[in-house]
């Protein structure tokens, strides 16, 4: 006799219930976790390694490295003195909490207050997949086009911040700011946003400011 | 491109409830995905039957719920689908919206034997 049972799960609960112990674990640690997402070529490495020179001395900062293969990443990374963990995924679309659990034991939590998860360069598959990172911040840059938010409006939801790259390419490439801001403005109200050029170093120290600040947030006993 | 994990995670909760209940088989499942999940219905389809072979749900029949993306007006309060290349309100053209549905991605109930 067939019966109907009532489930109403979402879909990646067992993912999601992972990402909370790897958040709680990054909390136990005093580490912010931060998931770096934007589509390939955005500027997440570039953005990164900016961030390393802004940082230094004032925030112990740690990668983890989602490609699908080579280590060039960590390789730059490592050459700048960070510890650095790569992840390739083998092809798979984007980093999930299984992943991260790993990583995160190769990392020197204990000596690090900040760890920023490189994601796959993917602006569909990473979003859905919660890895236990305090924040996710979103890298569009000026070449991808105006039209982002309305065409890949899931990468515009749920994220903390927003970096727009490349301005310094703003002068050569048609790009409507207003209309790109209407887009990100009903998919995430009120979004924390940083235009700026890992080129010329133009509006990184805002970006850097920022992040200062979520740190010292998260070291003091309020934040848990 | 993520809808093997998708589907991996579907058979998982699926078997789990099935064998929870005491049931031998698990008939059919009903699933809720909003656009904004970017999933496939083909795709899951395609990795359903690969993996659910073997399982007490193989052969279970995949019956898919899509929401469209809707957003709300939060000046007159209209509830609309939007343009492909706007977000605009059509009723009072206000560019306050707010995403209303569209992020589901649940799996509703099974039908077990």
């Amino acid at each position: 006799m067939p019966a109907r049972i009532p489930i109403v799960e979402n879909i990646l609960s067992a993912n999601d219930d992972l990402a909370v112990r790897n958040r709680a674990a990054f909390d136990r640690a005093g580490v912010l976790a931060l998931n770096l997402m934007a589509s390939p070529g955005a500027g997440k490495t570039s953005l990164i390694l900016r961030t390393l020179e802004v940082l230094r001395g004032r925030v112990r900062l740690g990668v983890i490295e989602g490609d699908l293969a080579s280590s060039i990443d960590t390789d730059r990374a490592k050459a700048a003195g960070i510890p650095a963990f790569q992840i390739n995924t083998g092809g798979q679309c984007h980093l999930d909490a299984v992943m991260i659990q790993a990583a995160m034991r190769e990392l020197p939590l204990g000596s690090l207050d900040l760890v920023i998860i490189e994601n796959v360069g993917n602006l569909v598959c990473p979003i859905e997949f919660r890895i236990g990172s305090h924040l996710s911040v979103l890298i569009a840059s000026i070449p991808e086009g105006d039209d982002k938010p309305y065409k890949y409006p899931s990468a515009y939801r749920g994220v903390q911040a927003l970096v727009v790259n490349k301005v310094d390419l703003l002068p050569y490439v048609p790009f409507r700011m207003d209309y790109f801001r209407e887009g990100v403005e009903a998919l995430s109200p009120g979004l924390v946003t940083f235009a700026l050029s890992c080129r010329t170093g133009e509006g990184l120290a805002a970006w850097a400011d920022w992040l200062v600040a979520r740190v010292t947030e998260n070291r003091s006993p309020a934040a848990h | 491109m993520h809808e093997l994990s998708v589907t991996q995670s579907v058979l998982d909760i699926a078997l789990t409830h099935a064998e929870r209940a005491g049931a031998k088989r698990v008939l059919a499942i009903d699933l809720v995905i909003g656009d904004l999940a970017s999933i496939l219905d083909d795709s899951v389809q395609f990795y359903w039957e690969m993996i659910a072979k073997g399982t007490p749900a193989e052969g279970a029949t995949l019956r898919f719920t899509r929401l469209p993306l809707e957003l709300r007006c939060t000046d007159c309060g209209c509830i609309f689908s939007p343009d492909a290349d706007s977000f605009g309100c059509p009723a009072c053209q206000s560019s306050r919206v707010r995403v209303h549905q569209g992020e589901e991605l649940r799996v509703e109930s099974i039908e077990v034997e």
